[in-house]
């Protein structure tokens, strides 16, 4: 063996060695973020145990520690996911039809579709400074559920808009052309052969929208979600009302709110040291609710995959 | 004489019921795709008449404020009447501070775990946790300022900083939320590069093998560098989310607009700027809340910038394999 060789294998041994620490790095920062995850549930898990029991999630905000509640913000964020799912999904669905189906290629789709990308990038808060500005004051709907519904809609229409145009992209072009091979106009071919193909699509894309929409705390702190609040939005405290107190229901929209993030934000500002044990009890029903969520999510998009026609 | 033939009407462009239908639901469509367009319009549309050129009787911030008194000025005080100063540097640096140790841990850590999902772990592996980081990337901005308040401070940088290494830590401090904050970037650092490493082809990882190379030489080497643009990007992407970032931000960083480069001293961003002004009790029309308008205008055109550069990055570097 020469120099030249012994020097070669030293240096190939180095340069493993150099790659197995390498390596070693990569797998330490993967896990950096899954154990950063892990320390957040144990502590608030920590700090909630005791704090969440049933009263928690059956009584209103309290000046005592011991019995505050969450029933007010639960049906706040409630009221303000179904009107964001009944503004959002019509025209987010809408919208991605028109991108997908009916737009031909052309400076208007174009930049539809860069406006697109680009108000995915906007902070949050600036949503806020939007809804502020345009449905509390301008169109006077004040710190009603309406007028945070239609912020978050906002907020969340990209999402939306480009989930479901991933969905009508999957369906296969084969299934248009039978169908308008047989006469079909082409909203007919979109009614009936392309929407149901991509249902699983569009709602995975709209619960993962709706997860987003009820961790938001920014904007709702923005147009004044109340932070103090002894009723629910037209005064349905429970699921049961909602049949026997059904005349409550036109009141909702244009009712006062508040919502979990808003709650959990303002327990987190208060200086005695409770309730901190109370925020992250409502930290836990929010992540056990955003849980349900993406397992929700994670079932449809499965289940379809499964079940796939193509 | 035979009778000339007609073509059956449904191939006339002549006027049906059923085709008026057809164009009036592409019209209700195209509406609903151009609403995106009149939400960036109706988001210029307000920042600029609160902030730059108003319309109505309220003149705007800058009809009242000099351009130079906003950028030059170092001091943040619009709420003492007598001595006010409407200079945006602690804000813009309390945001750039937080934002910045974001990166410093969200980017690195980011990368590397990019690296690794898409170099070195089997598509099982993968597979388990993938969806991990993406639980990260859904837990909401308020949980994280209570993280950063209730633990990082008083469990890990307290011991670290100030017990150990003798500095002073505020309770609220830049640190903690950058700490934060730079968790909460990781998993779209991690998911967009994993985006751009994975779409390096295979070819280029095997000829590099075939000249003799290693792992870390091909990782590093060939498959990094090919895929810069589309990591370079992710970065811009994830700072821009940083310094968009409120709950977490006004939850752990601070109330002081202080000008400081010091990561344990309370500090205000210019989204809890925003948050504090719209809590409070400040009446709309004042100098004082028309800074709200302003100082997210500031935001809004540097979000909006990084992410206009992020997407030219994209399309011009882009290397394009067959």
């Amino acid at each position: 063996m020469n120099a030249s060789e012994t020097d070669f294998s030293r240096h190939l041994a180095r340069r493993h060695r150099l790659g197995r620490i390498f390596g070693g790095i990569c797998l330490v920062s993967t896990w950096f973020g899954i154990i950063a995850l892990g320390l957040l549930l144990a502590g608030v898990v920590w700090k909630a145990a005791g704090w969440l029991n049933w009263s928690f999630l059956t009584s209103y905000d309290s000046r005592f520690p011991e019995k505050a509640g969450i029933l007010a913000a639960m049906w706040g964020s409630f009221w303000l996911i179904v009107f964001t799912i009944l503004i959002t999904v019509p025209v987010g669905v809408g919208a991605a039809i028109y991108l997908e189906e009916f737009a031909t290629e052309g400076r208007l789709t174009r930049l539809i579709q860069v406006n697109l990308a680009n108000l995915a990038g906007v902070p949050s808060i600036v949503y806020g400074i939007l809804g502020l500005t345009l449905f509390v004051r301008t169109l006077g709907l004040g710190r009603s559920v309406i007028a945070g519904a239609l912020t978050l809609s906002l907020l969340v229409l990209p999402v939306v808009i480009v989930s479901a145009q991933e969905a009508l992209k999957a369906v296969p072009a084969s299934l248009r052309h039978a169908s308008l091979a047989l006469g079909a106009t082409q909203w007919q071919t979109v009614r009936h052969q392309v929407l149901p193909a991509s249902i699983p699509g569009i709602l995975t894309g709209v619960i993962l929208a709706v997860s987003r929409a009820i961790g938001e705390t920014a904007p709702l702190v923005m147009i004044g979600a109340l932070t103090y609040l002894a009723f629910t939005p037209g005064d349905i405290e429970s699921p049961l009302h909602l049949v026997t107190r059904a005349d409550g229901l036109g009141k909702v929209p244009l009712d006062s709110y508040t919502a979990l993030p808003i709650q959990i934000f303002n327990w987190v500002s208060l200086p005695q040291t409770e309730y901190q044990h109370v925020a992250a009890a409502g930290i836990l029903v929010l992540l056990v609710i955003l849980l349900v969520l993406n397992g929700a999510a994670i079932f449809i998009r499965q289940r379809s995959q499964k079940h796939s026609r193509w | 004489m035979a009778e000339s033939i007609h073509p059956p009407p449904s191939l006339t462009k002549r006027f049906t019921v059923s085709r008026l239908k057809e164009r009036l639901i592409r019209l209700v469509l195209l509406v609903c795709a151009l609403l995106s367009i009149a939400t960036t319009l109706g988001i210029i549309y307000v920042l600029f008449t609160e902030a730059v050129y108003s319309f109505g009787d309220d003149p705007a911030f800058f009809q009242e404020v000099s351009l130079s008194q906003f950028l030059l000025d170092t001091e943040w005080t619009p709420q003492y009447e007598g001595d006010r100063h409407f200079g945006i540097w602690p804000l813009l640096g309390g945001t750039l501070l937080v934002a910045g140790l974001a990166g410093l841990v969200g980017l690195p850590v980011g990368l590397l775990s990019a690296l690794y999902l898409s170099e070195y772990a089997s598509w099982r592996v993968r597979g388990l946790l993938k969806p991990v980081l993406e639980i990260l990337a859904g837990v909401p901005t308020v949980v994280y300022g209570y993280f950063a308040l209730v633990f990082v401070t008083p469990y890990v940088l307290r011991p670290v900083f100030r017990d150990w290494l003798g500095f002073d830590v505020d309770i609220f401090n830049a640190l903690s939320a950058g700490v934060v904050v730079g968790i909460m970037i990781l998993p779209m650092v991690s998911s967009l590069s994993e985006d751009a490493l994975r779409a390096v082809p295979k070819t280029l990882r095997e000829a590099g093998y075939a000249l003799g190379s290693t792992k870390f030489d091909v990782s590093t080497r060939i498959v990094l560098p090919a895929a810069s643009s589309g990591i370079v990007a992710s970065f811009l992407l994830a700072v821009s989310r940083a310094m968009g970032e409120t709950m977490a931000v006004t939850i752990a960083a601070g109330q002081s607009p202080t000008l400081t480069l010091n990561p344990f001293k309370s500090v205000m961003t210019m989204t809890a700027y925003i948050v504090n002004i719209s809590q409070g009790d400040t009446p709309t029309g004042s100098i004082e809340y028309e800074s709200l308008y302003a100082v997210a205008l500031t935001l809004f055109l540097i979000t909006l910038a990084m992410n206009v550069i992020s997407q030219r990055v994209l399309r011009r570097f882009r290397e394009v394999y067959q």
